[in-house]
């Protein structure tokens, strides 16, 4: 089927709910890539035509009680967070809580990955929980990905497509900073207190440098994320 | 997390009578050493996220900066803790155990004058502690501000409209006794119109014959009429019968029926408990 079958105008608003069928109907977020191979051909639509109707598909959820979202894995449809304390009236149980213990350990495999359980354990100064990791990974928000090469060969830690879709996020980037080492010139001062002159100035503000360059997770994005 | 008692509460209401008294002397100032009752403390003792978390609570508590930690104070306050950990018999991590030698060494070390000819540099041994205690702080906080993004399930809900696909996961129940032993007076009614023919009598062994039918059902799930030949007669179809119970029994195969009054079938063993026998 050529493009000429399907005269543009006529088939626009069409296209989109062919395109918003595909995303209620389907068990998680779509991405571009299969949206493309979905209905590309047929609609003789290319990647970037595609987005146009997904934007044009957005705005017409303007006035929705739901509304179009791109996230790590792709495209979805959901309900406006301002709806939700409505929608939680349906279920009686509640979500679970997470320990602090677990959103540590989180928020360091997040901001600090790769990361090995030994490095996590240095900052939190306690044993991480086999528990803790495995509902981590259960949870599909945390993956093995890979080793390092030392001794015992620890396994490396980093986050998931699925933790940015859960978190609502497209990429590791959209995640608020790492909070900074606050008062850099309190600490500055301190440092050289602290060291009573003995620590050259010039060391003291490396370190302080080296502390508090503000620090953002690193963009490891699913391919899908990164298309413009 | 605030485990001091509501003494202070009024203390800012002005009136001389809200002024909290403790033995007739009106009460200012809280006491550095705030009592604290054991089973509250047993109850927010347990909420610290380890040693790095105590110090950081004790330090915040008294309103101290990080970085001008009073290293003797807080070693005594948190040996303090650490005991009373100890008399609650609350299992004491040694990751706390650690942390108290540490700030007893770095306590030791900022008493000892330092050699004036030091060839190293001399580091103020606050230094680590203080970068720890920063470095855990700011994950802390990671940490809290993760749990406030919205999440889905909790503050974010997907709209579906997935189609219901009937693609039941359930398992087929397992047949009653009474089925099986349908099936088999089936196959032996099959079996005595074959007796007439039965000329010579081949040994039968179950063990041989069980070999046969896991053999076969390696193949794929087979019918329960495939397995027993009534051209063997009578003894024959008893044979493979009790071949198949033998091997139901130890679980190598399982014998399933779609619907009710669906033939019988045989197939290796899926992730289910119960056998056909085990119900009687």
């Amino acid at each position: 089927m050529s493009e000429t079958d399907i005269p543009p105008r006529e088939t626009a608003g069409r296209i989109e709910n062919v395109l918003e069928a595909l995303l209620l109907a389907a068990d998680g977020p779509l991405s571009l890539d299969q949206l493309h191979k979905l209905v590309g051909e047929e609609f003789g639509l290319s990647r970037r035509e595609l987005r146009e109707r997904l934007a044009q598909l957005a705005e017409r959820y303007a006035d929705d009680a739901c509304e179009l979202k791109e996230v790590a894995s792709g495209w979805r449809i959901q309900i406006r967070p301002e709806y939700s304390a409505w929608v939680g009236r349906l279920w009686q149980d509640k979500p679970p809580r997470y320990s602090r213990a677990l959103l540590e350990t989180l928020a360091l495999i997040v901001y600090r990955q790769p990361i090995t359980r030994g490095e996590i354990e240095d900052v939190r100064g306690v044993s991480v929980s086999t528990n803790i990791l495995r509902t981590l990974l259960d949870r599909g928000w945390v993956r093995e990905v890979g080793h390092k090469e030392v001794p015992g060969r620890p396994a490396l830690y980093g986050t998931t497509p699925q933790f940015l879709d859960d978190f609502n996020l497209k990429s590791l980037d959209q995640l608020p900073p790492l909070p900074e080492v606050k008062d850099l010139d309190q600490l500055e001062a301190a440092l050289a207190r602290l060291g009573q002159g003995a620590v050259p100035a010039q060391a003291a503000q490396e370190a302080v440098a080296q502390e508090s360059a503000p620090e953002a997770p690193s963009a490891a994005v699913p391919p899908e994320a990164t298309l413009h | 997390m605030n485990a001091e008692p509501a003494v202070s509460e009024h203390r800012d209401s002005g009136a001389e009578k809200s002024i909290p008294k403790v033995r007739g002397q009106p009460l200012v100032k809280l006491p550095d050493d705030l009592y604290i009752p054991p089973d509250a403390l047993e109850v927010f003792l347990e909420t610290f996220e380890g040693p790095l978390d105590l110090l950081l609570y004790l330090i915040r508590k008294q309103n101290l900066d990080i970085l001008d930690i009073p290293v003797s104070k807080i070693t005594e306050q948190y040996m303090e803790y650490i005991q009373l950990m100890r008399e609650l018999k609350l299992e004491l991590a040694a990751e706390y155990l650690l942390m108290a030698a540490w700030l007893a060494e770095i306590k030791s070390r900022i008493l000892l004058p330092r050699p004036p000819a030091a060839e190293e540099e001399p580091v103020d041994p606050r230094m680590a502690l203080v970068r720890r205690l920063q470095e855990y702080e700011r994950f802390k906080t990671a940490a809290e501000t993760l749990e406030a993004l919205p999440r889905v399930g909790r503050d974010l809900f997907l709209a579906q409209a997935r189609p219901d696909v009937a693609r039941s996961a359930t398992p087929p129940p397992p047949p009653a006794l009474r089925e099986l032993l349908l099936a088999l007076r089936e196959a032996l009614l099959r079996a005595e119109l074959f007796a007439r023919h039965t000329v010579a009598v081949e040994p039968l062994s179950v063990r041989s014959r069980m070999s046969r039918i896991l053999e076969r059902v390696e193949r794929g799930p087979a019918r329960f009429e495939e397995l027993v030949d009534p051209a063997e007669g009578r003894a024959g179809v008893v044979v493979a019968f009790v071949a198949l119970l033998e091997l139901v029994k130890n679980g190598l195969l399982e014998v399933f029926q779609e619907t009710a009054f669906a033939p019988l079938h045989v197939d290796r063993p899926r992730a289910r408990e119960c056998s056909p026998m085990e119900e009687t």
